[in-house]
């Protein structure tokens, strides 16, 4: 898959194109308190916090940039990085971690060789650790994209993973 | 509830449903039902509880009592529809509970529980507001804004003697009290809906089940303290909670209940949503102020209190959401009922939400005073697998661990910190003896850790020096005055930290080193983790007396550290194995240990 189809797949806007940003700077323009939503709403659109665009809006909604990358780096919600097609996300709150939450995250990485939060070369799948996804009677879970799988096992993890690649997007049965 | 003589299906579609399939199930019923062979309706609800048996669907038919069935899948629903509804049958195998017969299947799960405010959860649909109001939703509301005072409303609450769910337990009208009586003609109320505590997750099953009677409850919280405004601040983590919150708050504009001249009264009030962005130190009450002016989530030190120098300077109340759930019901039904459950010092009921190496793992409303044994076993139904119960986490990182000596212990705020535990939010992990308890409190060391805001010193280099004694005693590299240096520092950074989050981190070490002392010297003193979890402290090994010789633990070994002939007991090469346990979770007969 191209640059370009990946993007338009998971309907990111370019980092070249202003145009999402100064709707979002606009649409919270007179708001009082409205910086974490205007990088939220940013994040969503272009997919993380690209310099540049961090740069501009910073200019644009009248913060300094130290404001803006201090809340941006507090969160863990924000992202500096773009992320790989598939987003892995690893449940470790405490009814994963009991249930060998560690163990998941390992396999994961072995399979793929990232460790928690990189991206693979091939920009296919990206690791992080989430904290409680509060569907604990199914730990250990992760969940990938939009799909959750649940009660996991080290020895499943290669052929949940294999569905993505195969078939993208596929890979919940 | 049935209507007008047509059966209905009621699937349970909150998170935790929908993550166990509920989706493909609500497909495949939809699809069964454009045959028309079946004269149903399908709705759908809230968490009913039984999330170890999702996804659920409830039927209820005119004239019957309605009956639950768990584990339901795509598959299963042709065979389960006609079997009903045509055979008139009832498959047994599959029923969680029948409304008739408590002591079928799990119906008593439910038996013993007592549910104020998971009330409607489950029974009625989140995204519709004729059904809240249909079950007697916004009569409290209506009550208190057209026949109380601000004051009355204070009082009533006052009388239930209701404490702050969200762990800390301070009285909520009370609370309420210092809001109103401050100066000022601006002031605001705030949902804390910013459910952090890992393994926890009743805020966000109230807000997906039952989010009007979080709406209700801010609506009379507002006209009792004098706040115009109203925020709820949500985990960005719960879409679907936030959105269920957005259909009903603009249900509650449509009927007049918010917005100006509400209740057809002159008094105005109005609900935001603010997002929250990933931060576990923002539940705390300055920290979300900060948070939702747009700043970085950093406490401030009190005084100042938020009563009186809150959200942009003004007065601001804050509640969880379990609390304003509850007010709802207390206006209804008046405080004088509250009280009438719970203890001396804890009125009124707690949800839980048990996970963790329990049967049931679910969520559960409890009376105050009920035991944690009875919660654990008479209404989580013991341990998993039959298993021996160790322990059980109580309030998240904030929190502790207690043995079984202890579960005894009522549920109520005074008992529970007694034991050095505290009732936090309402999470409950059972542990069994598959759990090590060092880890267990490195674990929540490493999260409030790494959730620390970095802003006072006892709470970021306090707890980070703990966690690296932690780290060194699950490495096998602990040494005896380990334990006394934990015990120092976990008493200074109590004791210093601007914060609760800094207050309490040390609990899950302190308690796990007052009722478990002999795992932390079993690491320390004779290099073993006798749960067999901690990689550095264990061997691998296969039970030859077990082995099949299938070889499945060969193919899944990442180092070829086993090896065997066919069919005959293998063997692990323990200089090569990594510990990663591939084996051990692959291996379908159990013969390999960690020792």
């Amino acid at each position: 898959m191209s640059e370009e189809e990946r993007k338009g797949e998971r309907r990111y806007a370019d980092v070249s194109d202003l145009g999402p940003l100064t709707e979002i700077i606009e649409k919270y323009r007179g708001e009082a308190g409205a910086l974490i939503p205007i990088l939220q709403d940013t994040q969503d659109a272009y997919g993380y916090l690209e310099e540049g665009i961090v740069r501009t809006l910073a200019g644009y909604a009248g913060y300094q940039l130290s404001q803006v990358l201090g809340v941006a780096t507090f969160y863990t919600q924000f992202r500096l990085n773009p992320i790989g097609e598939h987003l892995i996300r690893v449940c470790h709150g405490t009814a994963c971690h009991v249930a060998g939450a560690q163990l998941i995250t390992q396999e994961i990485s072995n399979q793929l060789g990232i460790e928690d939060g990189e991206t693979t070369e091939d920009e296919k799948f990206t690791m992080e650790s989430v904290m409680c996804v509060g569907a604990c009677s199914l730990s250990p879970i992760m969940i990938v994209d939009e799909d959750t799988h649940g009660k996991l096992k080290p020895t499943n993890i290669r052929k949940i993973l294999k569905g993505y690649t195969d078939n993208k997007g596929g890979g919940k049965k | 509830m049935s209507v007008n003589g047509t059966a209905k299906l009621i699937l349970g579609y909150g998170t935790c449903g929908i993550a166990a399939g509920a989706t493909e199930v609500k497909k495949a019923l939809e699809k069964e039902i454009a045959t028309g062979k079946y004269d149903v309706e399908l709705d759908i609800a809230g968490c009913m509880g039984f999330c170890f048996r999702e996804p659920i669907v409830e039927i209820t038919e005119p004239g019957k009592k309605s009956i639950i069935y768990g584990d339901v899948t795509a598959k299963r629903v042709p065979e389960l529809l006609e079997t009903h509804f045509i055979k008139g049958e009832v498959i047994d195998d599959w029923v969680v509970m029948k409304e008739d017969d408590p002591a079928f299947g799990e119906g008593d799960f439910l038996e013993n529980q007592n549910r104020i405010v998971l009330r409607n959860c489950g029974n009625i649909n989140p995204e519709v507001i004729d059904e809240y109001i249909g079950m007697g939703g916004y009569e409290a509301a209506r009550k208190a804004l057209t026949t109380m005072t601000p004051e009355d409303v204070i009082d009533e609450v006052l009388e239930s003697g209701l404490r702050g769910r969200g762990g800390a337990g301070f009285p909520t009208g009370t609370k309420w009290g210092f809001a109103r009586k401050a100066p000022g003609d601006v002031k605001y109320l705030i949902c804390n809906a910013d459910e952090g505590d890992p393994g926890a997750f009743m805020d966000r099953s109230v807000l997906e089940g039952d989010p009007h009677s979080v709406v209700e409850g801010m609506i009379i919280a507002g006209y009792a303290i004098g706040a115009r405004n109203g925020y709820i601040y949500c985990r960005a983590e719960y879409p679907l909670a936030i959105k269920r919150l957005e259909i009903a708050i603009n249900a509650c504009h449509e009927k007049g209940f918010l917005g100006k001249e509400i209740f057809d009264t002159d008094w105005e009030f109005d609900i935001k949503i603010k997002k929250g962005a990933g931060a576990f130190v923002c539940g705390e009450e300055t920290a979300m102020i900060a948070s939702i002016e747009g700043k970085r989530g950093m406490p401030k030190p009190r005084p100042p209190f938020p009563a009186n120098e809150g959200l942009w300077g003004k007065p601001t109340n804050i509640n969880n959401v379990e609390t304003l759930a509850s007010i709802a019901w207390i206006v209804k039904n008046g405080g004088k009922k509250y009280v009438e459950t719970g203890t001396d010092g804890s009125k009124g009921t707690k949800v839980f939400c048990l996970a963790g190496k329990v049967r049931r793992s679910g969520l559960a409303e409890v009376s105050m005073g009920t035991t944690l044994r009875q919660v654990i076993f008479d209404v989580g139904g013991g341990v998993l697998d039959g298993k021996e119960f160790k322990a059980v986490q109580m309030g998240g990182p904030s929190g502790g661990c207690l043995p079984e000596e202890l579960l005894d212990t009522i549920v109520d705020y005074d008992a529970i910190n007694a034991t050095g535990a505290i009732m936090g939010s309402g999470g409950m992990i059972v542990a069994d003896s598959s759990t090590c308890m060092v880890d267990l409190a490195r674990y929540f060391l490493s999260f409030t850790q790494e959730e620390s805001c970095g802003k006072c010193i006892p709470c970021r280099l306090g707890t980070k020096r703990m966690l690296e004694i932690l780290e060194r005693i699950c490495e096998g590299e602990g040494e005896p005055e380990d334990l006394v240096k934990l015990e120092e520092l976990a008493a200074d950074i109590k004791a210093a930290s601007l914060c609760a989050l800094g207050g309490t981190a040390p609990n899950p070490v302190l308690t796990t080193l007052k009722y478990f002392r002999k795992e932390y010297e079993d690491h320390i003193l004779n290099k073993k983790c006798p749960a067999g979890v901690c990689p550095a402290l264990i061997t691998l090994e296969i039970d030859p007396e077990i082995c099949t010789g299938c070889g499945a633990c060969v193919r899944v070994c990442p180092t070829d550290a086993i090896s065997g002939e066919k069919k005959e007991p293998h063997k692990i090469d323990v200089e090569i194995c990594i510990k990663c346990k591939m084996c051990f979770s692959r291996c379908p007969t159990g013969a390999i240990k960690a020792v």
